[in-house]
């Protein structure tokens, strides 16, 4: 899927060599041209893009929601589809992060739709944390609240923060081979302790799959940021729906 | 184009591979399908112990940045080349396949080589797995990753256009680990720019072959 743009590229014109004054755009078309600037991974764009839709009045959330995720989302489907990499995906990821350090505050004295909790954490012996780091962004800026343990995370450390923080899911990601195995590790001693059924445990990773996530007692295995958002949200949906039933 | 082992070229390792050439299948019994990353070893170990019976090609060591292709690439290659081979032995670790290769092999009745990737079997799997606790915060790069670092690691994370992005790949690494298959100060020297210009430590091993060599020498012997 391409990008919708206000301005597409490949059609040069004297207008397009003027600078955009974000300010003088309307409302519609400021978030057309802040999904262009997140894809582009333009950090001061996406910063004043943020302030001036406050600016106008607009409630955190809808700039959250419109703006900023709305853009990555575009940024994660040509992602899936081979046409953006990961450089660019940073990149957008930065401005997205930077957008949402203006958010946040506000997003807290307003208030907004809270999803559910989830802790997040690579395993360990594993110092990556790229893709984790994205799926944690994209769960708060779909309404989750994340407590991230960052890399090289052991049971005890997981284990400790599922009980201090009860979220509603746990998410573990692994970049190795070698390290991917310690995933069941941390699932297999949930069901010692008896708090296995008590979270949603979903996992990803570069080299896991649907098949590994189901071997080792994981709920669901999920290849990219935007499959973690939705199912998370399925996953929550299905447990209040349980617990209300 | 068919390259034959002569004129092993590194971007041509990358990009295409390397070919079996007519004089090779009328004269192997053994094929190996191998890792373009891995053909100067290959060549080499083949060279020094006479093993001509075993052919090689190699599939572009750039699958790497794709691992999801490896297991059909491999796949493709066992069916064009079985029906003129004895046996076929496949030169590849499971190389971020996340086991998808070893089940294609066992799916194709072929053998693979041990290992989660080339560097655990260059420094030899045992000792690798035994640095695991201590190690993992290491950047490994073997000889062929030293020569080709900027079509491996430099330019497809995007830091020859977005410098500001290394601390994103490599902020948790301490150390770059050039594991050394062969004696080459040159090779030293670039290994060690490359570590400062991704602002790591620096140390080289000498592995040379490691696991590699008694892989091939089994599958030569069998």
């Amino acid at each position: 899927m391409q990008n919708a743009n206000l301005y597409p590229k490949g059609t040069a014109t004297m207008a397009d060599e003027d600078e955009i004054i974000l300010s003088e755009l309307s409302d519609d078309e400021l978030v057309l041209q802040m999904h262009d600037d997140l894809y582009d991974g333009l950090k001061e764009e996406i910063e004043e893009g943020v302030n001036i839709l406050i600016e106008r009045g607009w409630t955190p959330y809808d700039v959250l929601t419109k703006a900023l995720v709305a853009g990555m989302t575009i940024v994660g489907a040509d992602f899936r589809d081979g046409i953006l990499f990961v450089p660019e995906v940073l990149l957008a990821a930065n401005a997205m992060k930077a957008g949402m350090a203006i958010l946040k505050p506000l997003l807290v004295e307003t208030g907004a739709p809270r999803m559910g909790k989830m802790v997040i954490g690579t395993v360990k012996g594993d110092i990556h944390d790229i893709g984790k780091n994205l799926v944690a962004m994209m769960m708060e800026g779909a309404g989750f609240e994340v407590l991230d343990l960052g890399i090289n995370n052991s049971v005890e450390k997981y284990i400790e923060a599922l009980e201090a923080e009860k979220p509603d899911i746990l998410g573990m990601s692994a970049l190795l081979t070698t390290t991917m195995p310690y995933m069941k590790v941390v699932i297999d001693t949930m069901k010692e302790k008896g708090l296995r059924d008590d979270y949603i445990v979903l996992v990803g990773g570069a080299p896991l799959n649907e098949e590994f996530g189901r071997a080792i007692g994981a709920d669901a295995y999920c290849r990219d940021a935007a499959v973690a958002v939705e199912t998370a949200k399925q996953f929550v949906a299905r447990k209040h729906n349980q617990i209300s039933a | 184009m068919a390259l034959g082992p002569a004129t092993l070229d590194d971007e041509t390792l990358t990009e295409q591979g390397l070919a079996l050439t007519a004089q090779d299948m009328a004269s192997g019994r053994v094929l190996l399908i191998a890792c373009g990353a891995l053909a100067h070893e290959i060549v080499a170990l083949k060279r020094m112990n006479g093993w001509d019976h075993l052919d090689l090609q190699c599939l572009p060591a750039n699958l790497h940045l794709w691992p999801d292709r490896i297991p059909a690439a491999v796949a493709a290659a066992v069916t064009q080349h079985r029906a003129n081979y004895d046996r076929l032995f496949i030169v590849y670790a499971d190389c971020g396949t996340g086991g998808l290769l070893q089940e294609k092999c066992n799916e194709l009745g072929v053998e693979m080589i041990e290992g989660p990737h080339c560097y655990s079997f260059f420094e030899g799997n045992a000792a690798f797995a035994a640095l695991a606790e201590t190690e993992f915060t290491a950047f490994y790069l073997t000889d062929f990753l030293v020569r080709q670092f900027d079509a491996f690691v430099w330019r497809p994370m995007g830091l020859d256009r977005h410098p500001e992005l290394r601390d994103m790949y490599f902020g948790h690494y301490t150390k770059l680990v050039y594991q050394a298959q062969t004696d080459d100060p040159a090779l030293d020297a670039k290994a060690q720019d490359c570590a400062a210009r991704l602002g790591l430590a620096y140390e080289r091993r000498v592995t040379g072959y490691g696991d590699l060599a008694p892989a091939l020498a089994r599958v030569a012997g069998a």
